[in-house]
């Protein structure tokens, strides 16, 4: 089974999201300015991503369409980027918006420099 | 009958206080344009959507009563199939909504261009600050006696003889549908394109149709001889005689038309004579005033008379010696002159128009563009004439560029012929392919004739139904399209048969891609401007970049790598490197794999490696199990299904340069072993490949530039499909040939020169990438850049200096040579951001490539 069906059918996406718990997954200085970094959070990947303005934006690791890397994807302010084959995807409901399947998309946050993502 | 067009119901007034009556504090300034047809109304409308209504309070005379209305369609009210109301453009409730003093119905005498008033013939003065002359043209009356009324020597503006029409306004249409209700026998004069749409159309009123034609042949205008010589057939297939080389010398009256008398002196019966032999500037409101005319009035590129501040556009401007009579020409002048009126581009200009137009003549399809015919010794003309059928299709063709087309009786090739005209894109080596789809085995096959579910792309599977879905669905542009549906987004190799099927799917009516000259989607620049602003501004980094230059300063994640690529050109060392900038590739300087994983390919120069080097690589991917061992297309080795984490480790163990298999950048140099050791050798391939890459290694480019040295003909490190592709050819001679490929495209390089020594060679391969990547649009390979520019062009600023420009592309080369450092010594030492080398799919055990 590929990366890509494991994630789909097991542990993102057709597992309602639960309210969710509060987790540190570590420092805010861990993620570089505009760039993402992949933590594992209560046996989940998650992709973190920093953005130059300052903002945090969390999402499932692996791409929904071949389970590419997504942290280290490219940013902007209203999207992420796969590296694999460039599939799109917005930070404000996961939705891709090169017709792929959507991510999952958590609520991260920093509190006293620490990355609280809640799962 | 004498309904106003576009008028007000009856009883609706509008009472209108222009500002300057009510307070006399009206501050705007005053313009003026008379002429209220498609050209002066089109510039109204265009000062207003630049919120020139702000600026000037505008005053628009019309000699007709009407308001404005699409004169291009009067044919098809004439033949029935649109009605009147449905023409109008622009209504006198819309001239009042918009604040524009509507004066219709009102000719002008003449300008005072000192007091700057304008003398209208209701004897009203009106002042201005700026003017505009749209006075279009009028149906050109040949001499022939007996067609005015009243006694001989009746001069202009005597009254036509009842039944003679013109056709040129709602009025004369509204005239001749009259009389086409009441007569049997028509003649129209005039085989051109009005000539012929009118005798259509009467046809179809049920008249029997004569078209009398002073040319040699029909629409000598737009179509040479024998394509004249079909339209013929067609139109006389329809019913429709038609007379050339002859005049009408007579009308027989008196009280009204009964016939006409032809030069050799024929007799044809007729009882309605309409005039259709071309139009003529109207030009006495100018001529009056005192302005330059020739046979328009006669502007500057800024559409200026020899007036300052009198403008005129359209059918009676003369710009450059031009007179036009399509619309679409019309509308370009109208936005330059809104642009300078209202400020909005002070710099504007207009520079001319290449007109193309395709229409439907008496049920003949014809597309026109540029010249019909070849002008100079060297233009290739191209023509196929099927008679029979109805179809005459010819192209003319200057240095490499379309610079005319006419198509008739089969106009399925326009859009593409539209595109090469308009674009300048390249053209097929088989010129015939310009004109018929050919199935030569390539299975090139017209677009039409595709079937819907066979694939277009196929890196990303998108079938032609999928194409024209997305049309269907509302994508206008070609990128619309590419987004949508990812056709192109591959490979790319398929993105001019995707032009092609959109631009069929949607009957041509494409918007062209506002995007589509910028060099990244997220700032409104084309390159050249990008460049300039980037200089100028400083701007090091990429962020710099999108904070002064993108709209809003907003980040676009898909122009980030480009930018990346351009800034390391132009500033060299001096760029700031932003990692987050860059794609996954050039972060950890492998390319990744499918997997997530990367292949790490040592620096191997020209293809030569050592025993040493041999066992190192041996031992290192033993020790680090490495899933697969390859040697590659470009003589290089790869290891393949390396973790990212372990990238620093295996560099280190290494202990040779990145050989740059990642990056948008100069990559390989393929050679041959050349003199040294093979029977053929007649150069040292090999140690000149090893010295091109020395000297050019990692340089950043817009897409990637793969190069090869052979010692012979014989070829046998595939220099003829490089980018740069250098053969002995003996007595120390090399040939350097660019636009190579053989990946998704398959192309034979041009040869650029040929020269004398290896230090020749390694100045124009330079000289020649540089170029490249100053000039050539992001992921625009060689293969394409070469025959966009031409290789004219190309050798004359690289061999010629033609632009003087050789001694800055060699000093900017060498400042990208001076800022190279190897960047698995760099990285592998001190990452450049935390956590540069963690995974990224911590839970994934990779490599999840079968070991073999």
């Amino acid at each position: 089974m590929s990366v890509a069906q494991s994630e789909a059918a097991g542990l993102f996406g057709t597992r309602p999201v639960p309210a969710g718990t509060p987790h540190v997954v570590g420092r805010v200085e861990e993620v570089p300015p505009g760039e993402g970094r992949a933590f594992v959070v209560d046996g989940v990947q998650i992709a973190v991503f920093r953005l130059r303005d300052g903002s945090l934006h969390a999402t499932q690791a692996a791409c929904p369409h071949a389970g590419g890397p997504l942290a280290d994807g490219q940013t902007d302010a209203r999207v992420l980027v796969c590296p694999l084959h460039l599939r799109a995807y917005r930070w404000s409901d996961g939705a891709s918006t090169s017709g792929a399947a959507p991510v999952t998309v958590y609520p991260v946050h920093a509190a006293d420099g620490d990355l609280v993502v809640t799962v | 009958m004498t309904a106003v067009l576009g008028g007000r119901a009856q009883g609706v007034s509008t009472l209108h206080f222009a500002m300057d009556d009510a307070d006399g504090i009206d501050t705007r300034q005053r313009l003026v344009v008379i002429g209220n047809g498609m050209a002066g109304a089109r510039v109204v409308e265009e000062v207003l959507e630049r919120g020139g209504g702000e600026q000037f309070a505008i005053t628009v005379f019309g000699e007709e009563p009407h308001g404005n209305y699409n004169r291009i369609m009067l044919s098809h009210v004439l033949a029935g199939e649109e009605h009147e109301d449905d023409i109008v453009l622009n209504s006198h409730d819309w001239y009042a909504d918009n604040g524009v003093v509507l004066r219709a119905g009102v000719r002008v005498h003449r300008v005072d261009t000192h007091a700057k008033v304008v003398h209208a013939a209701d004897g009203t003065t009106t002042p201005y600050d700026q003017l505009v002359i749209a006075t279009g043209s009028r149906s050109f009356i040949p001499p022939m006696t007996g067609l005015y009324r009243g006694p001989a020597g009746a001069t202009d503006g005597e009254q036509l003889l009842p039944g003679v029409f013109g056709f040129r306004t709602i009025d004369d249409t509204r005239a001749m549908l009259a009389a086409a209700a009441e007569h049997e026998k028509a003649v129209v004069v005039g085989g051109g394109l009005l000539g012929l749409e009118a005798a259509r159309a009467l046809q179809g009123h049920g008249l029997a149709v004569e078209v009398v034609h002073a040319g040699t042949h029909l629409m000598n205008q737009q179509l040479d001889p024998d394509g004249g010589a079909i339209l013929k057939q067609s139109v006389e297939a329809l019913g429709i005689v038609v007379h050339l080389a002859t005049r009408t010398t007579e009308v027989i009256g008196p009280d009204r038309v009964r016939g006409v008398v032809l030069a050799d002196g024929r007799a044809v019966d007729a009882d309605m004579l309409v005039i259709a032999a071309g139009i003529r500037p109207v030009t006495e409101v100018a001529l009056m005033s005192g302005l330059e005319v020739e046979r328009g009035i006669v502007v500057d590129d800024q559409l200026r008379t020899d007036d300052p501040d009198v403008y005129a556009v359209g059918e009676c401007a003369q710009h450059r010696g031009e007179l036009y009579g399509l619309v679409a020409p019309v509308w370009e002048q109208a936005r330059v002159l809104a642009d300078l009126l209202t400020g909005t581009d002070p710099a504007a200009e207009y520079h001319g128009s290449r007109t193309a137009t395709k229409l439907k003549v008496a049920g003949v399809d014809v597309a026109t563009m540029g010249v019909n015919r070849p002008e100079r010794d060297t233009d290739e003309f191209l023509v196929i004439s099927e008679p029979r059928r109805g179809v005459h299709l010819s192209v003319v063709v200057r240095d490499d560029k379309l610079i005319g087309a006419t198509l008739l009786g089969d106009t399925r090739k326009v859009a593409y012929l539209t595109q090469a005209f308009d674009r300048g894109t390249p053209l097929p080596e088989q010129r015939i392919k310009l004109l018929v789809d050919l199935s030569d085995g390539d299975a090139e096959v017209g677009v039409a004739e595709l079937p819907h579910d066979s694939q277009v792309c196929n890196c990303n599977g998108v079938t032609k139904g999928a194409i024209c879905d997305a049309v269907a669905g509302g994508c206008g542009s070609v990128g619309a399209v590419m987004d949508r549906t990812r056709a192109g987004r591959g490979c790319g190799s398929c993105k001019g048969l995707v032009q092609q099927v959109v631009e069929w799917a949607a009957d041509g009516d494409v918007v062209e891609d506002p995007t589509a000259g910028w060099y990244v989607p997220g700032i409104p620049l084309a390159k050249p401007e990008l460049m300039a602003a980037i200089r100028e501004q400083g701007l090091l980094s990429v962020s710099a970049v999108f904070a002064a230059l993108a709209p809003g300063g907003q980040e676009d994640a898909r122009s980030k790598m480009a930018l990346t690529s351009l800034l390391k050109m132009i500033w060299g060392a001096q760029h700031v490197r932003e990692n987050d900038a860059t794609f996954i590739n050039d972060r950890v300087h492998g390319n990744i794999q499918r997997d997530g994983t990367f292949s790490v390919v040592p620096q191997m120069k020209g293809g030569v490696t050592t025993p040493a080097q041999l066992k190192k690589i041996a031992e290192v991917a033993e020790k680090y199990e490495v899933p697969m061992v390859k040697i590659t297309g470009g003589q290089r080795i790869d290891l393949l299904g390396v973790r990212k984490e372990d990238l620093p480790a295996v560099w280190d163990d290494l202990g040779m340069p990145s050989g740059y298999a990642y990056g948008k950048s100069f990559r390989t140099v393929k050679t041959c072993v050349g003199s040294d050791f093979c029977r053929f050798g007649l150069g040292d391939s090999t140690q000149l490949g090893i010295d091109l890459e020395t000297r050019f290694q990692g340089i950043e480019s817009p897409a990637k530039m793969k190069l090869a040295v052979v010692g012979c003909p014989r070829n046998c490190a595939e220099a003829y499909v490089k980018d740069v592709g250098v053969v002995a050819v003996g007595n120390g001679r090399w040939e350097v040939y660019v636009g190579g490929a053989a990946g998704a495209s398959v192309r034979k390089g041009d040869l650029l020169a040929t020269v004398d020594t290896p230090e020749a060679v390694m100045e124009l391969a330079g000289r020649f990438m540089q170029y490249y990547r100053e000039n050539a649009n992001w992921l625009e390979r060689t293969y394409d850049f070469v025959p966009r520019v031409g290789l004219e062009r190309i050798k004359a600023v690289l061999l010629q200096d033609s632009e003087g420009i050789c001694a800055q592309l060699d000093e900017n080369m060498q400042q990208s040579i001076d800022a190279y450092t190897d960047p698995w010594g760099q990285d592998g030492r001190a990452p450049a951001t935390p956590g540069q080398f963690r995974p990224a799919l911590p839970l994934v055990e990779l490599p999840l490539v079968p070991v073999r």
